[in-house]
């Protein structure tokens, strides 16, 4: 795909007029997707796609365009010569952006791994044999994701990663289950008999009889995927520019009043150590790291060009979203082995389910305990509990109330597949917690 | 196009299958904005692309394709042969047993005033205007007013002879205000969003966006100086912009036949709602009527037929409180003999292969007038708008927020507060609710962005509603 995107690039390139600049982002996947009910196939296919979007521009006026390709290099640059000609057209009667920006020096780059995926039908031979005797629901997707960057100044960038993401959980009963996922670069039975063998013994203790709480406060310890799904609600507007400079962010009352949290939260976008691309659509490169929350304090924030234009400072290769995509928190001083005995008695939240604010400007979240939780009594797991609402701001969870996060942080590679499969990566520890509020 | 695809299909379907199938959708769209007064990138956008199912052996496979090429679909469809080659025999679905239709049929959304016979200059005025009519005060620190438009050709085949050609046009009209001052910011929308439906330019003046914005910034400022909701147990009367959502949450989503049958479990969940339940369990008042009605013409997901050929129809779900059938399509139904469903089998686009959805799941008109339900509550609470979401696996136990709300005084309605919450339990809710607003009251809105499935899909669902009350609910506000 590689080659072919480039030579679409060198043909815009010979489609532009005058003064005209073009920056193209291209976006491509071949991914098999199986889907597992009842430990059978319920779904199994494939999705191949090319996408293509391109910023036609002359001076300050410029209008965008977006082309799904059909791989087929004729075909598309015949596609892609409409598209210049009806943008070029468009683009007439627009006024200058005052906040459009995009890279004018040139650094092109290329990131290439290499291809080690197994074959769909034995991945799925594999499954289907851990999920025997069990009730098996999940997904397996498996493919390569590329991603490029074009601009008629010469740059070029490319990113290919080949990734397999087998995102699953053992039922019980009704909504009592282990989840967990097995995802990397080369699937190894060894390692993935490894973790069925690990959710089959959380399964044992899910098969207990579950245990009711009242609402109130307790300990809990939120593991590294439950604490992903904090952070994932925090990104939500939480570190991009325009959402600081608009009074928007969940950290305003970090930003305006000061307000820290517990001084081990510190916060990175660390790009170095994801999947994701390091270049955005507008051509800027990424930072290996961006800080966004040191020693509990707010640092930075995640600038898009367009955000750099309009607030007058320099972009960090944000994409337009502005929010992490390779996010990481520091690790701490908490052995994992001793998670059970300084919970004491509390609850293990493995997971955390449908998070949404419920006072934003508080950074007061509300959401769900989900899959395996469990109720702790003297550091030894009781039984599973049955499904809680917790309502809690980050100021307590991750400020005066944060015990301590895990010496040991679990690399996620994130099984979000909107559109197409995500490169969305996180690196956390877990975290324990005092008097964390349930509310029904 | 079209003619070429039938003819192309028609040489490619595979001699081993026992069906097979090819959904072919083209898109287009444009997208619009002016934010705090810069208009945004304006950007277009066309997508085309086809699906290839195949069945057989009980087995079933999809492929989806850009390359809509004779030899791109050929491939397509071998490789979804081969999956469902592979598949017979460990599938959850067995597909001899699963009636898969050959429809004959077209479908096609009203337009009056076509989105492309109105200037760029003229549409980008009216945006403009109404932004502008936003950024009314120098505490309004972030405003945006937009119009999306999207246009989608969908054609269906079998290899039996079906065909179903559907064409479709929406509009996505929205309005945003945030004001600030301080530590305190609050946000006013145009109903979250929810004003979308089918149709040209005219949605604009049907759904009232048109001079929206001014009524929009005087309620963020007068949010920015409110009192915090009261907590409490009171009466709760929710405006339709906040109905969509709670009708979505708590009745759409669990009486989605797939989460029924466990195929969501991994990822969007289960559901309460048992097979069992389906002909007598109470699930709410017997003022509550819930309609799956994708015959209405103007809502946002009104077709004539689902994605896997099914012809669409009304149908009540909910009736005198009596929850009566799932939302489940043709091969969700297969697998619950005795079920009677819905058309409701939905793919996001070509990319994705359909799933049960909700399309549009209205709450009917009852009889009680906006004022008169005010004046039945001693003391509670009226909301208007979602801006918060959020629901258990087994949509259950949920706390929903919304944008505005007046408290609700001895009958009438009085101060206005900020940051409105309530939580409660979808089978317990419904029982409680009170009165039904009358057809006055009754809006037509939906949303863009319903997710689901694995892989991820998102997609356009309509909902209709009057204003509801409810009795007994436990409210709250922020910190």
């Amino acid at each position: 795909m590689q080659t072919y995107f480039h030579q679409l690039a060198d043909a815009m390139s010979s489609l532009l007029t005058g003064e005209e600049v073009y920056t193209a982002s291209f976006n491509s996947e071949d991914s098999d997707f199986v889907r597992f009910n009842k430990s059978e196939v319920r779904q199994a296919g494939s999705v191949v796609q090319h996408d293509l979007s391109v910023d036609l521009i002359e001076g300050q006026r410029h209008c965008a365009g977006s082309l799904r390709l059909t791989g087929d290099f004729e075909t598309d640059r015949a596609r892609v010569a409409k598209l210049f000609k009806e943008l070029r057209e468009k683009r007439a009667h627009l006024p200058e952006d005052p906040h459009l920006l995009y890279a004018t020096e040139v650094h092109s780059t290329e990131s290439v791994a290499s291809r080690e995926l197994p074959d769909g039908a034995s991945a799925v031979a594999d499954i289907q044999q851990a999920g025997a005797g069990r009730d098996l629901v999940g997904i397996y997707a498996a493919g390569g994701i590329h991603t490029g960057f074009a601009n008629s100044l010469g740059q070029r960038n490319w990113h290919s990663t080949f990734t397999f993401n087998f995102d699953w959980s053992f039922y019980h009963r009704a909504d009592k289950a282990v989840k967990t996922s097995y995802a990397g670069f080369r699937w190894d039975p060894e390692a993935f008999a490894r973790k069925v063998a690990w959710a089959s013994d959380q399964l044992r203790v899910i098969e207990h009889p579950a245990k009711r709480i009242e609402p109130g406060r307790y300990r809990v310890y939120l593991t590294p995927a439950a604490l992903y799904d904090i952070v994932g609600l925090l990104a939500w507007g939480g570190f991009g520019l325009k959402a600081h400079k608009t009074k928007q962010t969940p950290l305003l009352k970090m930003v305006e009043e000061g307000r820290t949290l517990n001084p081990s939260v510190t916060v990175r976008e660390h790009t170095a150590g994801g999947v994701a691309a390091n270049f955005q659509e507008a051509g800027f490169l990424r930072p290996d790291a961006v800080t966004l929350i040191e020693a509990g304090a707010y640092k930075d924030c995640l600038v898009s060009p367009r955000s750099a234009k309009e607030f007058g400072v320099p972009s960090n290769g944000a994409s337009a979203m502005e929010s992490p995509e390779s996010v990481e928190i520091a690790a701490g001083d908490l052995p994992q082995s001793e998670v059970l005995s300084r919970l004491g008695t509390g609850v293990y939240v493995s997971n955390l389910w449908y998070l949404n604010w419920s006072d934003r400007t508080a950074c007061r979240t509300t959401g769900m305990t989900r899959f395996a939780t469990f109720w702790v009594e003297n550091g030894e797991i009781k039984a599973p509990l049955d499904v809680m609402r917790f309502d809690e701001t980050a100021y307590r969870m991750l400020g005066d109330r944060l015990v301590g996060l895990t010496r040991e942080r679990d690399f996620i590679l994130d099984a979000g597949s909107y559109f197409q499969r995500s490169t969305a990566s996180g690196n956390l520890p877990g975290a324990l917690v005092e008097e964390f509020t349930f509310t029904l | 196009m079209l003619a070429a695809i039938e003819a192309r299909f028609a040489r490619v379907v595979p001699k081993e299958a026992d069906f097979c199938s090819l959904r072919l959708q083209l898109d287009r769209g444009e997208s619009l904005a002016v934010r705090h007064g810069v208009l945004q990138p304006v950007s277009t956008a066309e997508d085309a692309g086809a699906m290839l199912a195949v069945t057989k052996d009980g087995g079933y496979g999809y492929a989806a394709t850009c390359d809509l090429s004779e030899e791109g679909l050929r491939q397509a469809a071998r490789r979804a042969l081969r999956w469902a080659e592979e598949t017979a025999g460990r599938s959850v679905v067995d597909f001899r047993k699963v009636p898969l239709e050959h429809p004959q049929g077209e479908y096609a959304s009203p337009v009056e005033t076509p989105w492309g016979e109105v200037p760029l200059e003229e549409k980008i005025d009216l945006l403009r205007a109404e932004c502008a009519a936003l950024m009314r005060d120098e505490r309004i620190v972030d405003s945006s007013a937009s119009l999306a438009w999207q246009e989608m050709e969908t054609l269906y085949l079998t290899s039996g002879g079906g065909r179903v050609h559907q064409r479709f046009s929406y509009l996505f009209p929205g309005l945003r205000a945030t004001a600030n001052q301080g530590a305190e910011t609050v946000t006013r929308t145009f109903g979250a969003y929810a004003y979308c439906r089918q149709g040209g330019l005219e949605v604009v003046d049907a759904v009232g966006w048109r001079g929206a914005a001014t009524g929009i910034a005087d309620e963020a400022l007068q949010l920015l100086s409110a009192e915090n909701c009261p907590s409490g147990t009171m009466d709760l009367l929710l405006a339709p912009d906040q109905m969509v959502l709670q009708i979505h949450e708590s009745i759409g989503h669990p009486l989605e036949l797939d989460r029924i049958l466990g195929d969501e479990r991994n990822y969007a969940g289960t559901s309460f709602v048992t097979p069992d339940m389906f002909g007598s369990y109470r699930y709410g008042s017997e003022l509550l009527n819930v309609t799956f009605d994708p015959t209405r013409p103007e809502q946002l997901a009104s077709y004539g037929y689902d994605d896997d050929g099914r012809p669409a129809t009304r149908e009540f779900v909910i009736k005198d409180g009596i929850l009566l059938r799932p939302l489940g399509g043709t091969i969700s139904q297969a697998r619950a003999p005795g079920l009677q469903g819905v058309a409701n089998s939905r793919a996001c686009s070509w990319n994705r292969p359909p799933i049960d959805r909700m399309a549009n799941l209205n709450l009917e008109p009852g009889e009680s007038a906006f004022d008169e339900m005010v004046r039945s509550v001693e003391r509670g609470i009226y909301m208007r708008t979602n801006c918060s979401w959020s629901i258990d696996d087994s949509r259950n136990k949920f706390q929903f927020g919304c944008e505005w709300a007046q408290l609700i005084e001895d009958g009438e309605l009085t101060r206005v507060v900020k940051k409105p919450n309530y939580r409660g339990i979808s089978a317990t809710f419904w029982r409680n609710l009170k009165a039904v607003g009358d057809p006055s009251t009754f809006v037509v809105m939906g949303t863009p962005n319903c997710g689901k499935g694995e892989p991820n899909q998102v997609i356009r669902v309509g909902h209709a509603s009057p204003a509801c009350l409810f009795a007994d609910v436990d409210v709250f506000g922020g910190e």
